[in-house]
């Protein structure tokens, strides 16, 4: 089936402002920056199925920034993983849907995340994993950029091109912003691309990671990569809070920031182009 | 035979057949003795060089792929290093993965303060979901590796490489939630864990030459531990001693007190008084941590006047 891959990422975004203008308060603004690679993954690139959540072999996408959560609910919602009412549920004691992703609790998740660099690291070993079974599965992967400033991140780089998993394509949500500032005033990462590379990763550095187009190509691109014997690194360079003018105006403060209901519906008329 | 020959076997016996149970590694096969079975499994073995944490959660993506992690390195770095990626990648997640430490306490010897462990058991234990098994010789250990294999959920095996006098004999019949009774007696119990059991052993023999009758239980399961068998002992003697190659704090002293909150029953302890390690060969260390014989007769001598 194919999908109008920028109403998926308009019903994302929505769904993410529903709930969690619902709840209150959230991580928006991480989880607005990845829609257009989640969009990419679940409506078009991966091989999956929301009726039988634990397929063998299938694709896998594993959120290593955790906190993005609501974004891959959103996503998993409209793509059939379970109801959309469910996504109101978000952060209530007894949910499904806790603030940082979970295997245990939501369907569709394939793994635990919210430490950050954990996440990385466990899907190193689930593309290993996927190597030794021979299943041909892809191993999607989605680090911040904040993140990236954990020792693991690089453990982790460093096990998976000595180990040839070119059955691993990783992103960075490269939105240069972090709780405390921006990255380049916290403790910059640059030059990202080139760390990557002499990494011993395939790097396709996206001009910009909430342009569904580009992300498509880059991860049509990264899939070719298979045989290569080498993982691939998609740098996503995207805006924190991209699709609503006034969270992105927040800049750095929008990382864990209150939503009123209001401001959600005001926000869903933005996405939408109604107002 | 050595502790880390009888593991390096009974993993060899389980990956022959299993190709499912993997091994992960941290630059440290030839120490833990496993180094020379990679030859035999190159599709189950991996070293994931000095990079602990990534290690074990890498093993916490594998066991989400259908795969049995083990994972080794030495017990500071399986175990304080790794605290995070054990309690999140590997218990909060609910992975199937063994967590092994090797040169637990004193038996780190010349390497001194930096790789002597005396607060692994204290920091596996506050994880939820961690079972923590510490073997006293080989007969338990190769009674325990299937079944800690065949365990669905992380296990924390506190592991002395070397050689270690038989407790046990061939027949014993392991089960990993229950205690072993080595000694009945009427006097006091004295809770053992580790290598330190055959000590405890010993100072049995000298206690029952002063009239003293001590009765010996083997606690290799630290968590979950042996509530029943450790209720129903200190109410049978009256009197207890722990005796432990680890912190005083955190560790088979601590649990068994949790277990006994609520008995009138003096404790005593024998162990590593909260401080760090030192460099030294194992009967310096014994002396300088209190580890011998000699303070294990005597604080059984005073949990018996305390009653």
């Amino acid at each position: 089936m194919n999908y109008d891959l920028k109403e998926v990422c308009k019903d994302i975004r929505c769904d993410i402002m529903t709930c969690i203008g619902h709840l209150g308060v959230g991580h928006i603004g991480g989880c607005l920056s990845i829609v257009e690679a989640l969009a990419v993954l679940y409506f078009k690139e991966m091989n999956i199925d929301p009726a039988q959540p634990k397929m063998a072999g299938r694709d896998r996408f594993i959120c290593s920034k955790g906190h993005a959560g609501p974004a891959v609910y959103a996503t998993l919602a409209n793509r059939g993983y379970f109801d959309k009412k469910e996504l109101l549920t978000l952060n209530q004691g007894g949910t499904h849907l806790p603030s940082h992703c979970d295997m245990n609790l939501t369907t569709g998740i394939d793994m635990t995340t919210g430490s950050l660099g954990q996440g990385f690291s466990c899907a190193v070993g689930v593309a290993l994993g996927s190597k030794l079974e021979k299943d041909g599965a892809t191993i999607y992967a989605m680090i911040g950029d904040g993140e990236s400033q954990e020792g693991q991140i690089w453990e982790a780089a460093m096990f998976a091109a000595a180990k040839k998993l070119d059955n691993l394509i990783a992103f960075t949500d490269y939105n240069r912003m972090q709780i405390d500032g921006t990255t380049m005033e916290v403790n910059d990462l640059d030059p990202l691309a080139e760390k990557w590379s002499a990494f011993g990763w395939n790097v396709i550095d996206v001009e910009d990671g909430n342009d569904v187009e580009q992300v498509e190509e880059a991860v049509a691109h990264a899939k070719l990569g298979r045989g290569s014997e080498k993982p691939t690194m998609i740098i996503l360079n995207t805006k924190k809070g991209c699709g609503v003018r006034w969270i992105e105006d927040l800049g750095t403060g929008n990382h864990n920031c209150p939503v009123s209901e209001e401001q959600a519906a005001a926000a869903i008329r933005e996405i939408r182009g109604e107002d | 035979m050595e502790m880390r020959a009888v593991y390096a076997e009974c993993l060899a016996a389980m990956m022959k057949q299993d190709k499912h149970v993997v091994l992960l590694d941290a630059d440290l096969g030839k120490a833990s003795g496993t180094l020379g079975l990679r030859k035999d499994f190159p599709d189950q073995i991996f070293d994931c060089g000095v990079a602990e944490q990534d290690m074990a959660s890498i093993a916490a993506g594998l066991s989400s792929y259908g795969f049995k992690p083990w994972i080794e390195s030495f017990t500071p770095f399986a175990t304080r290093r790794i605290c995070d990626q054990v309690a999140i990648s590997i218990s909060y997640a609910k992975r199937n993965v063994k967590i092994v430490g090797t040169d637990p306490g004193i038996a780190a010897e010349l390497n001194g303060g930096t790789h002597m462990s005396m607060e692994d058991i204290g920091v596996m234990r506050s994880i939820p979901g961690v079972v923590i098994f510490e073997p006293v010789d080989a007969v338990q250990l190769r009674a325990a590796m299937p079944v800690l294999n065949a365990y669905e959920g992380p296990v924390y095996v506190r592991l002395f490489r070397k050689e270690l006098p038989d407790v046990f004999t061939e027949g014993y019949k392991f089960d990993l939630f229950k205690a072993d009774t080595l000694k009945e007696g009427k006097d006091l119990t004295i809770f053992v864990s580790g290598f330190l059991t055959r000590d405890v052993l010993t100072a049995a023999g000298q206690l029952a030459a002063e009239g003293i009758d001590a009765e010996v239980i083997n606690i290799h399961t630290i968590k979950p531990i042996d509530r029943e068998a450790v209720i129903a002992s200190a109410r049978k003697t009256g009197a207890v001693l722990t005796v432990e190659n680890h912190n005083v704090i955190g560790g088979l002293q601590s649990a068994v007190l949790e277990a006994l909150a609520a008995e009138k029953v003096p404790v005593c302890a024998v162990g590593v008084e909260d401080r760090f390690g030192e460099v030294g060969k194992l009967p310096y260390l014994r002396e300088a941590m209190g580890l011998t014989v000699e303070n294990i007769v005597a604080h059984a001598r005073k949990a018996v006047s305390l009653k």
